[in-house]
């Protein structure tokens, strides 16, 4: 497949592009959905074409097609050039585009299983089991499961001579059980609400156990219905591991996103409350916060062999002890800012222009264990995996929900409380860090529906978190 | 015929008597013109050419999908479907596919639009821009041109075209930012320089914002406002998988809303975007989702419909629309009322005007509480005029008390299709003045 994306590339360069690459890509996905007992959809996708980048003046032209003959493909690398042109009309200054050296690489995720290697019945089975276990506690009035499993192939080529051919395999799911009050719904979900996707192959959702916590699940979701609501106050709040790593991509992820902080976003997705004028001295969190941009994490969400503009993956510092300290950059982005990139751009399948995207955002640990935060407060609430999540367009105004909340009194759980919300503002917020679990809890969770840019890129970015403590939150935010 | 007629009817060949089947084919372009800090830094264009099928082997089902409708494509896209639904079990909920349909008058389609030079989208961008001297403007302009063709192998054969453009944009002072936005079925009906001149007008307006404490206030609420409120009504709401998930909050007949509050969906409206029937092939019938308050009918696909045995009204969604997968509206149409925005805001003793919401999610589907945040625009109402600029406020509002019986005290005559939160241009909307609106939260958090 290389030669179609050079026969692109080759016409890009011949109408003009100052430098131009292209990806032939083959995305697989199956997606298996159950509910309430019921096969809901079984679906395979297959998205194969070549897109290709050409960069005249200020701004990048991209253009794609599925169809792979020759003519189509130089017609596709013509108009890259051609919409790029046209940008003339509203031209900035000159992008800068640095070099860098040619690579020859290929690259594939490590995995045992290939989950399309595994029977799509035997998938179906496990999750008629685990909504029937759900659908038998009594109360539940939904039980949902979904699967899911992905395949891509990439051949990236550039105008200066890389070349390097990508395997990418992923997998992972959740399910929930959802019950119904007369005027509320309560639910919970395993692993997580989104669900828990890793690079790797069915042994990711093997690993995971799904059938064991399925009655857990259910029997958690209607005791909310009878439990108290939240109250209002400030508190301390301890974070299960999956609602911190969803607050480390929202209130970390993206505001230190390089495209977004030049405010090539704007208008969309947003800007950010970081400053460049700042990179190395402004304090984001507590002592205890060090955050990595690493896309080299073994079975992590957002790791890879090379980003989308040929650039080898990597482990950036992004906050070290509370300080921030880098960005998440590409080749142009980076060289405009004066900074050396960072290899994390990526773009959703052939037919969209790659971006600059999170890869594996985490906090590194700390030190001890959740039983011993909890042993440790005397007074606060406890949240366990996300329910809703809204921030605003600079980062820094956030409210979250999450499924469940367990008042912490004395240094024990105590009641479940139903409803729990939080919410802050981001430097304050992280600046109240003040108690981090270590690596033995410690988990790589994974967010496969990460949306951004125009056309909607959907991206899936790793984040590392273990259970964490902060001090005087606001919680129980109601209508 | 189009292209995806024939792909339609190519894979229908090929499926043959092996399977029951629908095909759905997509052919066209869409085309896109980004820019940011007054200037175009990215124009991107994409040659579409996507094929869906749905198999049923003994009421075994599955589905696959592909963007390669070469021979060999189709032939593989076939062939694993009916492999993958003969391993499953039997779907006893399985509706079946519709049986043939008249064929509509329908035809959202401009020539201009789908043949458009990029140079045409430039210069839209290029009068956006250029109406808020000294301001930095940012955006989108998207121009689409679609081919869609629905067959079955029980005869039903359905075919359509249409075209849309969208321009959407901000200026920023630095400090402030205003927005504008303009959609219709043709290029030529973007006005980049209006839309350009309403947002530079607002970016101006939000210098010098302060906060307001957070409160229950009066709101005048704007078109994309009230779109991103319709869309989330309607996924939590009027879908029938909601209903049938016990999760919806309509109790068909119950007056849940103002009776000011009137909500068609119609793609038959002369000024309606996109098709005249859904992914099912069923015709999109026009339908009030909220008549006076009262809520007569729900949003059915084949499969919603046959739960709740009733006749399916055209709302299964093709790939991409809608925020939940299940049925949906296209085609939404507040009622507008008589008065003129500033009538609206002339009635506010103390409010606060909101021209965006920014990052919706809802905390509770069943009440419909939502949080989310105001941009791009958030002003202060005092004694009937805009006294000042606010900075951006969070809210915990429940959308259905929002516009509950005696909280709608005006609904505005500016009509305009509006961007939501999930799509631009499915509403088609004015603005409303509503009595309460519930503010949790400013800068301060």
């Amino acid at each position: 497949m290389f030669d179609r994306a050079e026969i692109a590339v080759q016409a890009a360069m011949d109408a003009g592009a100052a430098y131009s690459d292209g990806r032939a890509v083959l995305d697989r996905v199956e997606k298996i959905e159950v509910q309430n007992q019921r096969l809901r959809s079984l679906n395979e996708q297959e998205k194969v074409g070549v897109g290709v980048r050409a960069l005249i003046g200020s701004s990048w032209g991209f253009a794609a097609t599925s169809d792979l003959s020759d003519a189509s493909l130089r017609a596709c690398g013509a108009k890259a050039a051609a919409v790029a042109k046209a940008s003339a009309v509203v031209s900035g200054p000159p992008l800068d585009f640095p070099e860098i050296p040619a690579t020859t690489a290929t690259w594939e995720t490590p995995h045992v299983e290939n989950p399309f290697d595994v029977s799509s019945s035997e998938k179906v089975d496990m999750l008629l089991d685990i909504t029937t276990t759900m659908l038998a506690v009594d109360g539940v009035d939904s039980a949902y499961g979904t699967v899911s499993g992905g395949d891509s192939a990439k051949w990236f080529v550039s105008s200066t001579g890389s070349a390097i051919e990508q395997h990418l395999i992923e997998a992972g799911g959740y399910y929930k059980a959802t019950a119904v009050g007369e005027h509320e719904t309560q639910v919970r979900s395993y692993p997580q609400s989104w669900g828990q996707f890793e690079t790797g192959g069915y042994e990711v959702i093997r690993a995971w156990n799904y059938q064991d916590h399925a009655q857990r699940v259910a029997e958690e979701a209607v005791a909310l219905l009878g439990a108290p609501q939240m109250e209002e106050r400030e508190t301390d709040l301890i974070l299960e591991s999956s609602q911190l790593a969803l607050q480390i991509h929202e209130s970390v992820g993206h505001a230190i996103e390089l495209d977004r902080i030049l405010g090539w976003e704007a208008a969309f997705a947003g800007t950010s409350h970081l400053e460049l004028e700042s990179l190395g001295t402004h304090r984001y969190g507590s002592s205890l916060m060090n955050i990595t941009a690493d896309a080299t994490i073994p079975g992590a969400l957002g790791t890879f062999g090379y980003d989308d503009e040929g650039s080898p993956a990597q482990r950036v510092d992004i906050v070290k002890d509370g300080i921030w300290v880098g960005v998440l950059s590409g080749r142009d982005s980076a060289a405009v800012a004066g900074l050396t990139p960072g290899g994390m751009v990526r773009g959703d399948g052939y037919n969209r222009i790659p971006m600059v995207r999170m890869t594996n955002v985490g906090l590194l640990p700390g030190a001890g264990t959740l039983e011993d935060i909890i042993a440790d407060t005397d007074d606060g609430v406890y949240m366990a995996t996300n329910r809703s999540w809204s921030i605003d367009d600079k980062r820094l105004n956030f409210q979250f929900g999450c499924e469940i909340g367990y008042e912490v009194k004395n240094g024990r759980l105590g009641r479940i409380l139903k409803n729990p919300t939080y919410t802050g503002i981001t430097p304050q917020f992280w600046g109240s860090l003040d108690r981090l679990a270590g690596e033995p809890e410690w988990v790589h969770w994974g967010i496969p529906n990460c949306g951004k840019g125009q056309p909607m890129q959907v991206a899936h970015t790793g984040h590392s978190a273990s259970p964490g403590r902060f001090r005087n939150v606001r919680v129980g935010v109601q209508a | 015929m189009s292209r995806s007629t024939e792909l339609v009817e190519k894979t229908l060949e090929i499926v043959g008597d092996r399977a029951e089947a629908q095909v759905v084919a997509k052919t066209g372009t869409s085309e896109l013109t980004r820019f940011a800090n007054s200037f175009i830094h990215q124009n991107v264009s994409d040659d579409v050419a996507d094929l869906t099928i749905k198999v049923a082997v003994a009421g075994r089902v599955a589905s696959a999908a592909t963007t390669n409708p070469t021979s060999a494509g189709i032939e593989s896209l076939v062939s694993s479907a009916i492999a993958e639904a003969s391993l499953q079990r039997v779907d006893d909920d399985f509706p079946g596919f519709g049986g043939p349909v008249d064929p509509v008058e329908h035809d959202r389609f401009d020539e201009p639009t789908a043949t458009v030079d990029p140079a045409a989208r430039a210069d839209i961008v290029k009068d956006f821009v250029d109406a808020g001297e000294g301001l930095s403007a940012a955006g989108m302009c998207e121009t689409n041109s679609w081919y869609v063709a629905y067959g079955n192998t029980n005869g039903r054969f359905t075919d359509g075209r249409h075209t849309t453009a969208v321009l959407d944009g901000i200026h920023q002072t630095g400090s402030s930012a205003g927005t504008g936005h303009s959609a219709g079925i043709g290029i030529g009906s973007i006005d980049g320089r209006a839309a350009g001149a309403l947002a530079a007008e607002r970016a101006r307006a939000g210098r010098n914002a302060f906060d307001a404490k957070p409160d229950v206030y009066e709101v005048v609420l704007a078109p994309e406002c009230m779109a991103t409120i319709a869309e989330f009504i309607r996924d939590d709401g009027f879908s029938g998988r909601s209903a049938r998930d016990g999760t919806s909050f309509v109790t068909i007949g119950e007056r849940r809303f103002d009776p000011g509050v009137s909500l068609i969906d119609d793609a038959f409206d002369s000024r309606a975007l996109g098709l005249s029937f859904d992914a099912e092939g069923t015709t999109r019938e026009r339908l009030a989702l909220i008549d006076g308050g009262v809520t007569p009918t729900l949003l059915h696909d084949r499969r919603t419909a046959a739960h709740f045995s009733v006749a399916p009204n055209g709302r299964a969604p093709f790939a991409g629309e809608g925020y939940t997968g299940g049925p949906t509206a296209r085609n939404m149409f507040f009622k507008e009322g008589a008065a003129t925005e500033e009538d609206l805001i002339a009635g506010v003793e103390r409010g606060i005007y909101v021209s965006t919401f920014n990052y919706c999610r809802v905390l509770d589907k069943k009440s419909l509480v939502v949080t989310g945040l105001t941009r791009n625009g958030t002003f202060m109402i005092e004694n009937g005029v805009i006294s000042g600029a606010l900075t951006n406020l969070r809210f915990t509002q429940s959308f259905i008390d929002a516009l509950a019986p005696g909280n709608v005290t005006g609904v505005g005559s500016n009509s305009r299709f509006a961007n939501g939160e999930e799509d631009p241009a499915v509403v088609h909307t004015p603005s409303f003045h509503l009595a309460a609106w519930n503010f949790t939260g400013g800068t301060d958090g």
